[in-house]
């Protein structure tokens, strides 16, 4: 059996957190670009050029590239033949989290008491989904989640009958009515079917997905054009300011569900798209 | 790009789309800090900064790194101020920098008093703390990242979202773009 250390883990969670929060994934600052040439705003094209430049600037001063640093959600795959040794996964994610968050001057947002708020102080604890996979290794994405636009998601339980109309509908509904407020331009996760977490957890995961990459199954794919061009033309634009650049991306995930039912998640990202992984 | 030099007297001439730099000095609060300062305002007391022609910037920044004045220090979503707002316009506030769009009676007292509000681009965080000179922490140092501090600010970048006479930039932007094959915004 393959061991992992809890140390190594605690050192990996570190850097990628620190690591997620100054650097853009490249795939979107490529559709951050795209999407300055496509924009027709004028004033949207602007803003766009500042969203571009400001990666720059948080990549050349190792700066964080939104005050909001979010709170840490950490996928964690393990792999059912490794044995972590050392002491718990949930310790040693926590662990590398309060490390990287102080020693990376990055902000500490989380209250430990969602009605006292008291702040703990060294941003955690992370929200951490753990699942067995196979194999022995374990695959941590580090995904730090402001609430600009974890405060815009929202799940509704659909009925069957309102079907791929009403599933549209709701997501167009939700970025319309967010505008501004989650930053746009944003990356929209959707998880359709499963239950009501289910949903929720789909949506959360699918928004993670590399910008460009088409969903394997060829109606999901479809789906997921025709949602980016929807949204597209609701007119919100970068930062709400109007304009055809509203989303660089939509991904959608599916799971069975029941006869009576048709939950719909949607977890919208914000253009600051945090997420980097690790296999250790 | 037009400039505005702290403290603002006349907004009056300010349009919503309007690309500004604003120079001088800016307040920094945030939802803590709001309900702080309106208790003040309800008792009486004096406030910690001088209220009248001055901007408040909702922002919660980074920590600064040694020999920086600031971390990174983009906008926060106004709308969370929206209930505490309307004491801080009858002081003299003259100008809000945050990112999102305001409630109508915001917008209505905004009118009323002459005040501007500005958008600053969500998440462009460490491109604006370049435009940031000198901070300093002046009340509520307990309330950490939220703590009222007073910039000393250059050319720092926002846009007039909503100007003195109520146009709103976030409706006549996405009105402007919205396909019309689209259903009316629920
Ligand atoms: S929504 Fe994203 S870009 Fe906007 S302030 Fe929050 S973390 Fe930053």
């Amino acid at each position: 059996m393959r061991v992992i250390k809890y140390d190594d883990i605690v050192a990996r969670t570190k850097a990628l957190c620190l690591d997620a929060n100054r650097h853009l994934p490249a795939d979107v600052f490529g559709a951050l670009k795209r999407a300055q040439e496509q924009e027709v705003s004028p004033l949207g094209k602007n803003v766009l050029d500042t969203i571009l430049e400001n990666a720059e600037i948080a990549r050349t001063k190792s700066m964080a590239l939104c005050q909001d640093t979010g709170m840490v959600v950490v996928f964690a795959e393990v792999g059912q033949d490794a044995r972590i040794e050392g002491g718990l996964l949930t310790d040693a994610i926590d662990e590398g989290v309060r490390q990287a968050y102080d020693e990376g001057y990055l902000r500490k947002s989380v209250v430990g008491d969602p009605l006292e708020r008291v702040n703990t102080g060294d941003n955690t604890p992370a929200v951490v989904h753990v699942s067995l996979v196979a194999g022995d290794q374990l695959r941590l994405t580090v995904a730090p989640k402001g609430f600009g636009s974890e405060n815009m998601s929202a799940l509704r339980m659909l009925k069957p009958a309102e079907g791929v109309q009403g599933v549209k509908d709701f997501i167009v509904e939700t970025v319309t009515k967010a505008g501004g407020n989650p930053c746009p331009p944003i990356i929209i996760g959707v998880g359709i079917g499963g239950t009501f977490e289910k949903a929720a957890l789909m949506a959360k995961r699918s928004v993670l997905r590399e910008i460009g990459s088409k969903h394997p199954k060829p109606h999901l794919a479809q789906l997921e054009e025709e949602l980016l061009e929807l949204v597209n033309k609701t007119g919100v634009g970068p930062q709400g300011f109007g304009g055809t650049q509203t989303a660089l991306a939509v991904f959608v995930d599916t799971y069975p569900t029941h006869i009576a039912g048709l939950p719909v998640a949607v977890n919208i990202n914000c253009h600051v798209a945090r997420h980097v992984e690790a296999i250790l | 790009m037009l400039t505005l030099t702290t403290p603002l007297r006349d907004v009056k001439s300010l349009r919503a789309g309007d690309e500004v730099g604003i120079n001088g000095v800016i307040y920094t609060a945030r939802d803590a800090a709001h309900q702080r300062l309106v208790k003040l305002i309800a008792e009486g007391k004096p406030l910690p900064f001088p209220v009248e022609g001055s901007i408040i910037y909702y922002v919660g920044p980074t920590p600064a790194k040694p020999g920086e004045p600031i971390g990174s220090a983009g906008p926060t979503t106004s709308v969370r101020m929206d209930g505490l707002t309307i004491p801080l316009l009858e002081q003299g506030l003259k100008g809000m920098i945050g990112k999102g769009g305001r409630s109508p009676h915001v917008i209505e007292a905004m009118k009323e008093h002459g005040a501007v509000y500005f958008a600053a681009v969500g998440g462009a965080a460490a491109l604006i703390a370049q435009s940031i000179k000198e901070v300093e922490v002046i009340a509520y140092p307990e309330l950490g990242a939220e703590a009222v501090h007073r910039m000393v600010v250059e050319n720092f970048p926002v846009i007039v979202a909503i100007d003195s006479e109520g146009n709103n930039l976030y409706e006549q932007g996405v009105a402007t773009y919205r396909d019309p094959s689209l259903k009316e915004a629920k």
